[in-house]
C-alpha cells in the first residue's frame, strides 16, 4: 500500500506543471492523513537524489515540484527555443523591496531606490511577479503592492518565510566603522546614534513578515 | 535624432553617491561631505555635458549635499553635543540601499525558473509569451553598415540611372528563399548578387528585413571579424510559408 501510495503521488506530481499543494493531493486521496503525504514526498525526493537523475523534487509555493537541475539549463533553453528569464538590476532592486518590505506603496519603494519606479512596477505586473493588494488610507489613495504566488515559483521558495535572511544593516559597514573607531574614539556619542537607529530599522522589517 | 546616454551602473543618485564612496574608499558612516559633494556635482556637470537627461532625483540629492554640507561648516556644533550628525540624512537611506541591493542579490542568485531549473510542461517563466522569434545576432547598425559596403561596391560614378521599380519586396523574398534552399547558410552579400542597381539593392535589404521580421531566417556573424551570414529558419517541406502581400505566414 505504501509503494501504491507513493506511486500514485508520483503520477500527480509528472502530470502537473504547477507546484502541487497537499491539499491538492488529499482531494485525490481523501483517505490519506496530511503527514502521509508529506512523509511520502520526503521519500520520493530521497529516491531521486539517491538515483542521481537530473530533475529534484523541490518544494515551491507551498507546494511540491519536479523541477529540472541548473546543470541541463542550457540544454533545456535550447530546446525550447527561448532566451533565459532575466530582470534588469532595477527591475531586480523593486522586486526584492517589494518582496522584503510588502505590503509596500510606491513612494516607499521609490524612498529606498531614490528614483521612480513607475515603469519598473509596470513590468512585474505585466510578468505577474507582483500584484496590487489594495489601496491605503492615505491621502490620494496609493496603491498597495505584494508580491504574487509566480513569485514564489519562479524564486524557487516555499513562501514568503523562506526569503533569505536579510543581513543586518550594520554589518555592511562594521569594517569601516571598527576601523576608524579605534583612532575617532573621541567621537563615540555619534557612533551610538547610528546603531540605535540601525536597530530599530531592522526590528520593524522583521516585524513585517 | 535624439540621442540619450543610459548609464546602466548609475540609475540613481544613491548608486552615483555609492559609487564615490567606493571610489574614494571612504568609510560610510564619516563621508568627507565636501569633497564627495563636489565630486558629486562634477558628476552632474558631466552627464550634462553628455546631454544625458538628469532626472530631478540627482537634483534633489544635490540639494540634500549642500545642506549637508552647510550645517556641517555651522559653527555650534561642538563634539558630544545631543544633536545628530547631518550626514545621517545620507548615510541612513545609503546604507538601507546597501542591503537592498544584498537582498537583489540573493534573489538573483536563486535557482530560478526559467533560467536555472525548469517545470514539467511549463517552460515560461517570466515571460507568459514564448520567444518565438530567433534573435538576430547582428545588430541592426551591423547590418545597415554591411549594407552599405554592399552599395559602395556597386557605386559607379557618373553612371546614374533612374529606373522605374521593377522588383517588389515579395519577388526578393522569394528570391532570397530560393537562395537559401539546400544550403546552410549564404554569406550577407550573396543577396545582392548581379548587377543591382540601386533601387534594386535597397528591396533587397527591405526583403531581407522582412525575413528576419518574419523569423524565417537567421542573421549571424560566427566572430566579430568575419563575414555576415544568413540561415534558412523556415521548414524545407513548405518553403514558400511566405505568402505575399497579405502578409500571413503559415
Amino acid at each position: 500500500m505504501e509503494k501504491q501510495l507513493k506511486l500514485i503521488i508520483e503520477s500527480l506530481l509528472f502530470a502537473t506543471d504547477k507546484p502541487l499543494r497537499v491539499r491538492d493531493i488529499q482531494g485525490c486521496l481523501p483517505d490519506t492523513g496530511l503527514p502521509e503525504i508529506v512523509e511520502t514526498m520526503e521519500t520520493l525526493r530521497h529516491e531521486y537524489e539517491a538515483m542521481d537523475r537530473s530533475f529534484s523534487l523541490k518544494e515551491v509555493a507551498e507546494g511540491y515540484q519536479i523541477r529540472t537541475k541548473p546543470d541541463y539549463a542550457p540544454h533545456v533553453l535550447r530546446m525550447t527555443k527561448r532566451s533565459a528569464a532575466r530582470l534588469s538590476t532595477a527591475a531586480m532592486e523593486t522586486l526584492a523591496i517589494i518582496a522584503y518590505k510588502q505590503p509596500v506603496i510606491r513612494q516607499e519603494i521609490e524612498r529606498f531606490r531614490g528614483v521612480d519606479t513607475g515603469g519598473i512596477l509596470r513590468t512585474l505586473l505585466e510578468k505577474n511577479l507582483i500584484r496590487i493588494m489594495g489601496r491605503k488610507n492615505l491621502p490620494g489613495r496609493p496603491l498597495i503592492y505584494g508580491t504574487t504566488r509566480k513569485f514564489l515559483e519562479v524564486f524557487d521558495l516555499h513562501s514568503l518565510e523562506s526569503l533569505p535572511k536579510l543581513k543586518e544593516i550594520k554589518e555592511f559597514g562594521i569594517g569601516e566603522a571598527q576601523a576608524t573607531q579605534t583612532h575617532k574614539n573621541e567621537t563615540p556619542a555619534a557612533s551610538t546614534v547610528q546603531e540605535d537607529a540601525v536597530k530599530t530599522e531592522t526590528g520593524s522589517t522583521d516585524s513585517e513578515f | 535624432m535624439d540621442y540619450k546616454v543610459k548609464l546602466e551602473m548609475f540609475e540613481g543618485p544613491l548608486d552615483l553617491l555609492l559609487h564615490l564612496i567606493h571610489k574614494n574608499e571612504v568609510d560610510i558612516f564619516d563621508i568627507p561631505i565636501s569633497s564627495i559633494t563636489d565630486q558629486y556635482l562634477d558628476y552632474l556637470e558631466l552627464m550634462k555635458s553628455l546631454e544625458m537627461s538628469i532626472a530631478g532625483d540627482f537634483l534633489v540629492m544635490a540639494s540634500t549635499l549642500i545642506h549637508i554640507k552647510s550645517r556641517m561648516l555651522l559653527p555650534g556644533r561642538n563634539e558630544g553635543d545631543e544633536e545628530e550628525d547631518p550626514r545621517l540624512e545620507i548615510t541612513r537611506p545609503l546604507l538601507e540601499y546597501m542591503q537592498l541591493k544584498e537582498m537583489a542579490q540573493e534573489l538573483s542568485e536563486r535557482e530560478i525558473l526559467g533560467r536555472d531549473v525548469f517545470a514539467r510542461g511549463d517552460a515560461t517563466s517570466f515571460d507568459e509569451y514564448p520567444d518565438m522569434m530567433p534573435k538576430p545576432d547582428v545588430t541592426l547598425f551591423q547590418l545597415m553598415d554591411a549594407f552599405r559596403r554592399v552599395v559602395a561596391l556597386g557605386e559607379q560614378p557618373g553612371n546614374l540611372t533612374v529606373s522605374l521599380e521593377k522588383w517588389s519586396v515579395k519577388d526578393k523574398v522569394e528570391s532570397i528563399i530560393a537562395l537559401l534552399r539546400g544550403k546552410p547558410d549564404i554569406f550577407f552579400e550573396e543577396i545582392f548578387a548581379g548587377n543591382q542597381d540601386i533601387s534594386e539593392l535597397v528591396v533587397t535589404f527591405l526583403a531581407l528585413l522582412e525575413l528576419v521580421h518574419m523569423g524565417l531566417i537567421k542573421v549571424f556573424q560566427p566572430s566579430q571579424q568575419s563575414r555576415i551570414r544568413l540561415s534558412a529558419c523556415f521548414d524545407e517541406g513548405n518553403p514558400s510559408v511566405y505568402r505575399g502581400e497579405d502578409g500571413k505566414t503559415a
